[in-house]
């Protein structure tokens, strides 16, 4: 234990101080965490099947990068695209045509006033505050439909680069809105590390979607924590599609305080060589009469690893709650493997909560069957994978979100399906 | 609408004394509180142990003052003193019985009270169940055992079966839980006073059901009981423990430890029905129940845990299967029942080893009062296990909105021709199912009693069927005036 | 039998029934027939005694006892039976063991024996018969599993088997095909007798070229708005519930 304690020093005390107007209490907060508590090990129950110990042994620093192109990160092609590279804004590549209805600021120009963020005890929420390079502050007014996607990308570029970025945004009342985050590693980029926190408070009667595509490289490392809040009858829906990066933890905290809120979240994770990847939600149910709907689904090949471990609390007097929870997954090969642990803890009555977790294989029969009508094995299972997944990015209704992702399907696996095959 | 609500039902009930809360009075061979080296070698040289036994005994328990007690639990509780703790009462008549009609009056009638004795499981049964009865850890009447001699079926006390067949004992004690297993069977492997042993020769199967009857009778002393059932190559044995203990006012310890070995193609069936005191109605006294149990399989054999938990203040348990022998087979029926301020955490670990190994979990758990009951359990499917199958399916019943109920499995799979299903559900008691019972005439109590043991019927279908009729009646008594 | 005298009763703080006047006496049979949310489903839950309508004014007479008095269950023991229009699932209770509590249970309230084993069995035999239901759904749980068809069976054979003083069916007809219709209305009719009565709720006149009722009530906005013979549900069927609205108006 001391040995990581001192090791999380060391590359802290190399870093900077971040340099955004954050109230001092926090500051000191995130201070006190980084000071008493070590990076998590296994031993901690939320972190039981991810070990972040070799981040201890890498020599952070933090650069702008050096970024030449960025044709191949932009998800959708909207006029309004903040991107930022290592953290640092890049006036370069963003393109700021704003629609009507949202104003987008830099957290190093408006600063925060508050955070819902657990700062303490929470290693790498704190590293974030502390270090924070900036991020995009995203305001939706209220009433607001806005018809253009906003798009945030976050590209790491260069070796050993530690990036604490942040996206704040707030969805005024009856307002709608669509974002979608793309996190992406230059080629070449070496045990770069993505250390990501959001904030995001959705209000009254409200429809935010956010989709987020995961797409960094075998050698990075992606921490992210999203904190969401729900005032009463809005409906929030998150798709996290995580396809490429090394050590991967998604951490999603949905709290519901309002009544009457749906909430949607849906995840997809296609892995293979050694990627790890871990998806951790919490689905906070503190008010009456709400509904949640979580979808994870996995395919596993090679060597790599997932983890979904999700959690519903219905608390006391929050009655008529209906939470669904479902986390299906495949391994293609012997040496990947799964840990699901869904998890219920329900503290009111009237309730219909339920979960399931399925780990398998493709179906034989329905391999044969399409060899036998001419399909090769490796075809077969790829239809199979691609229809068995394509149920999640379904939920997607961008259209351009979804192309995007199958394209990085192809590019990855070499998978030459287009949505319209299962339409 | 009559005057007489649910609350005036649910306050005339929650007086109801504890039907098994009486104290038998039997001078008990006691020794002090408190737990040391010489404590440990009192209770050897007591029970006349062989130096192994006692060398066992103090390697756990020094083993065990390095461990902390666990907290990963879902429950709270005051921490017991082992201090405090008396760690042996034998009732001081320690003669063994020749016969029934030489066994204490007093103690047959807390056998009849606890509607288990020897008669009237006769008359339940015709002669189909042995019964080893086990008082304050200590065996005191053994029956049945003749008939079961002819087929070299072993069924006796712990402490017998360490004088009588020491090698057999040595050779498997311990080696389903280590001793280090966790902080209580550590303990368990310090002190336990008595228990059960049970061995069934190759291919035999065994023609009755074996029984023991736990229970906790003197103030301040902590049960640490030790079964072990060997079912050898081929053989089948069915086997039954209930557990009552009288009302205390005091928390009260339990920390047993059970061990199951089945060779190759044999089988073993372990049903329980646990109702040990749970405390009144405002949480005060009541049992901790911290068992570890767990069985090992061979090739081709069979597991089977039926529990039905409805006492004890905190229950902490986990009956697993290690699916050590290709194609062996682990199952696991779960009802457990909290009401007032209980509190559950119990479940199951299904550790898939071998190939083609299948396991079934069916856990239902119902909650009332303002008590907690938490569902966790573990499949791990090694690499190795080839072809293996896991199907679970966890229930939770909520009947009132000041209790918890929780669902924590943890699936780990590194296996890819294997298959996990894991369902969980958790709801409410139907209250269009209640009404549709009332408006054929059925009282609300009565329709309740009906709704939950249809409910749990998937598991009280496992146990043997004078087992069964107990189960479902403790039910019903476990959960009279609970509905919010 | 039963007399319903200025019935109000509300849900949720709204009020579906405004004072409805209803007398059934023994050996009759009544149809109430009305329009989508004139209350018909709302009448027999409430003199069944379902929790959550709120009776405001008006009183109901069984036999001479205080109907609103009692509690559902004792509504049940007294002879008020009613078939649910969505019969309720009850899984891993079989309907042999649940329709023996319901019998002893009623037969206790009256202070009477526990019925034995074999006459319960032998009745079981009897009154699945009259229904046509398979005897093996008597040992499956209530309900679980059963079709639509069955389910409505189901009801008229506990019907059957508790033999109440007052019948109230809600909608048995709705999903039913012609043969499961004739069949459910063969048990009723074969059940009827001059000393208990039965209420027909229903939005079609199909079933009543099945049972004949005595009288046929139109119910409408929460009031019984116009009395008939079989008659007036075939004039229903022809022309709808418009010209009684119309009528009504003027």
């Amino acid at each position: 234990m001391s040995m990581i304690a001192e090791n999380k020093k060391e590359f802290i005390s190399r870093l900077s101080k971040t340099s955004i107007s954050i109230p001092e209490e926090l500051k000191s907060l995130a201070g006190a965490t980084l000071e008493n508590t070590d990076l998590p090990t296994t031993r901690n129950e939320h972190w039981k099947y991810t070990r972040v110990a070799k981040l201890s042994k890498i020599d952070f620093n933090n650069s702008a990068g050096n970024v030449q192109n960025i044709e191949d990160f932009i998800i959708d092609p909207t006029k309004a695209t903040f991107v930022f590279v290592n953290g640092h804004y890049s006036t370069e590549f963003s393109s700021t045509k704003i629609p009507e209805g949202v104003t987008v600021e830099l957290l190093s120009n408006s600063g925060m006033t508050s955070s819902i963020i657990k700062n303490e005890g929470e290693v790498f929420n704190a590293l974030n505050t502390a270090h924070l390079i900036d991020g995009a502050s995203i305001t939706i007014t209220n009433k607001a439909q806005v018809e253009t996607p906003i798009q945030v990308i976050h590209i790491l570029d260069g070796n050993e680069q530690l990036s604490n970025f942040k996206t704040v945004i707030n969805a005024g009342a009856f307002s709608k809105a669509n974002i979608v985050e793309g996190f992406f590693a230059t080629k070449g980029s070496e045990k770069s590390f993505a250390n990501v926190t959001s904030e995001i408070k959705v209000g009254a009667n409200a429809f935010l979607t956010i989709d987020k595509v995961q797409f960094e490289n075998e050698a990075s490392f992606h921490i992210s924590t999203e904190q969401i809040e729900q005032d009463k009858y809005s409906t929030f829906t998150i798709n996290t599609i995580t396809l490429n990066g090394g050590l991967v933890r998604n951490n999603l905290n949905v709290d519901v305080i309002g009544e009457n809120c749906t909430t949607h979240l849906n995840g997809a994770y296609i892995l293979k060589g050694k990627q790890h990847v871990d998806n951790h939600s919490i689905m906070d149910h503190k008010v009456p009469n709400c509904e949640s709907h979580e979808l994870y689904k996995g395919v596993m090949d090679e060597n790599s690893t997932a983890v979904f471990n999700g959690k519903v609390y219905v608390r006391k007097d929050a009655q008529k709650i209906n939470a669904f929870q479902s986390n299906r997954n495949v391994l293609l090969s012997d040496s990947a493997a799964v840990n699901s642990k869904p998890e219920l803890e329900i503290y009111a009555d009237d309730v219909k909560c339920s979960h399931g977790s399925t780990t398998g294989q493709l179906d034989d029969d329905a391999i044969f069957y399409l060899r036998a009508r001419g399909l090769s094995r490796r075809a077969a299972t790829q239809l199979l994978v691609s229809a068995f997944i394509t149920e999640i990015i379904d939920h997607i209704e961008n259209e351009n979100v979804r192309a995007f992702t199958f394209n990085l399907l192809k590019k990855r696996y070499g998978w030459d399906i287009t949505p319209e095959d299962f339409h | 609408m009559s005057n007489y609500t649910e609350n005036e039902l649910a306050k005339d009930l929650e007086d109801q004394e504890y039907e098994f809360g009486f104290t038998t009075d039997i001078e008990s061979d006691k020794i002090p509180k408190g737990l040391s080296e010489e404590v440990i070698r009192f209770i050897s040289a007591k029970k006349e142990e062989p130096q192994w036994l006692l060398d066992f005994r103090l390697d756990s328990f020094r083993k065990w003052k390095e461990m902390i007690e666990p907290e990963w639990a879902h429950v709270h509780y005051a921490k017991p003193d082992f201090q405090d703790i008396s760690y042996y009462s034998a009732p001081k008549q320690t003669k063994k019985y020749e016969s029934w009609d030489d066994v204490d009056p007093e103690m047959k009638e807390t056998m009849k009270k606890l509607g288990i004795s020897m008669e009237e499981q006769k008359r339940l049964t015709g002669t189909n169940v042995a019964v080893d009865f086990v008082m304050d850890s200590v065996s005191v009447a053994t029956s049945f055992k003749s008939k079961l001699k002819e087929l070299g079926i072993i069924f006796c006390s712990f402490s017998e079966a360490v004088q009588d067949y020491p090698e057999l004992v040595r050779a498997n004690m311990g080696t389903v839980v280590p001793s280090t297993d966790n902080f209580y069977a550590a303990l368990n492997s310090a002190v336990f006073t008595d228990g059960s042993f049970c061995y069934i020769p190759k291919g035999v199967r065994c023609p009755m059901e074996l029984s023991t009857y736990f229970r906790i009778n003197e103030g301040g002393t902590g049960q640490f009981e030790r079964t072990l059932v060997v079912a050898d190559e081929g053989a089948y044995v069915s086997y039954l423990e209930g557990c009552t203990a009288p009302q205390r006012d005091e928390n009260q310890l339990h920390a047993a430890v059970v061990e199951l070995i089945a060779k190759d193609n044999a089988e073993i069936k372990y049903s329980t029905v646990q109702n040990w005191y749970p405390g009144d109605k405002n949480g005060v006294g009541g049992i901790f129940n911290f068992v570890t149990k767990r069985g090992i399989c061979g090739t081709n054999s069979k597991i089977s845990w039926t529990q039905v938990e409805t006492g004890s203040a905190v229950t902490w348990k986990y009956p697993s299967c290690i699916l050590k022998g290709d194609n062996s087979i682990g199952e696991f029926y779960s009802v457990a029942v909290t009401n007032h301020f209980q509190q559950a955490d119990t479940g199951t670990k299904m550790i898939h080893l071998g190939k083609n190994t299948k396991s079934t979990i069916i856990s239902k758990g119902i909650s009332a009062g303002k008590s907690q009951n938490s569902y966790r359990g573990l499949v791990q499917i090694h690499k190795g296990a080839t072809n293996s199958r896991n199907f679970s399916q966890c229930d939770s019943l909520l009947m009132t909105d000041e209790c918890g109920a929780h669902t924590f499995p943890y699936i780990e799979c590194k296996n890819s021709s294997s298959k996990i299903e894991h369902e969980a559900t958790t709801s409410k008691i139907g209250e269009d199912q209640i009404f549709y019972c009332k408006q054929r005439g059925i009282g609300e109590e009565k329709a309740i009693s009906l709704i939950v043991n249809g409910y749990c019927k998937e598991v009280l279908n496992q146990l043997p069927m004078e087992f069964a009729v107990e189960a479902q009646k403790l039910l019903s008594i476990s959960l009279e005036g609970s509905v919010g | 039998m039963i007399k319903i005298n200025n019935l109000h009763a509300k849900i949720e703080g709204k009020e579906i029934l405004k004072g409805l006047n209803l007398e059934v006496k023994a050996g009759e049979i009544h149809a109430i027939m009305g329009p989508n949310g004139a209350g018909k489903s709302t009448l027999a839950s409430v003199l069944a005694g379902r929790e959550e309508y709120e009776v405001t004014e008006g009183s109901v007479d069984f036999d001479g006892a205080d109907l609103l008095e009692m509690d559902t269950e004792d509504r049940a023991r007294e002879g008020l039976f009613l078939a649910f229009q969505y019969p309720v699932e009850i899984p891993g209770v079989s309907n042999v063991n649940f329709l023996r509590t319901a019998i002893n249970e009623t037969r206790e309230h009256k202070k009477e024996d526990p019925i034995s084993a074999k006459d319960f069995m032998a009745m079981v035999r009897e009154k699945s018969a009259l229904v046509e239901l398979d005897a093996k759904l008597a040992s499956r749980s209530v309900n679980e599993g059963f079709s639509g068809g069955e389910k409505k069976r189901n009801e008229i054979f506990q019907m059957a088997m508790l033999n109440p003083k007052l019948a109230i069916l809600d909608e048995t007809d709705s999903g039913l095909d012609i043969d499961a219709l004739r069949i459910v209305a063969n048990g009723v009719n074969t059940l009827k007798s001059d000393k208990n009565a039965t209420i027909v709720i229903t939005h079609y006149q199909r079933l009543l070229d099945y049972i004949i009722p005595d009288f046929v009530h139109v119910l409408y906005d929460g009031k019984i708005v116009k009395t008939g013979t079989k008659e007036l549900a075939l004039e229903l069927e022809e022309k709808g519930y418009d010209w009684i609205k119309a009528e009504l108006a003027n």
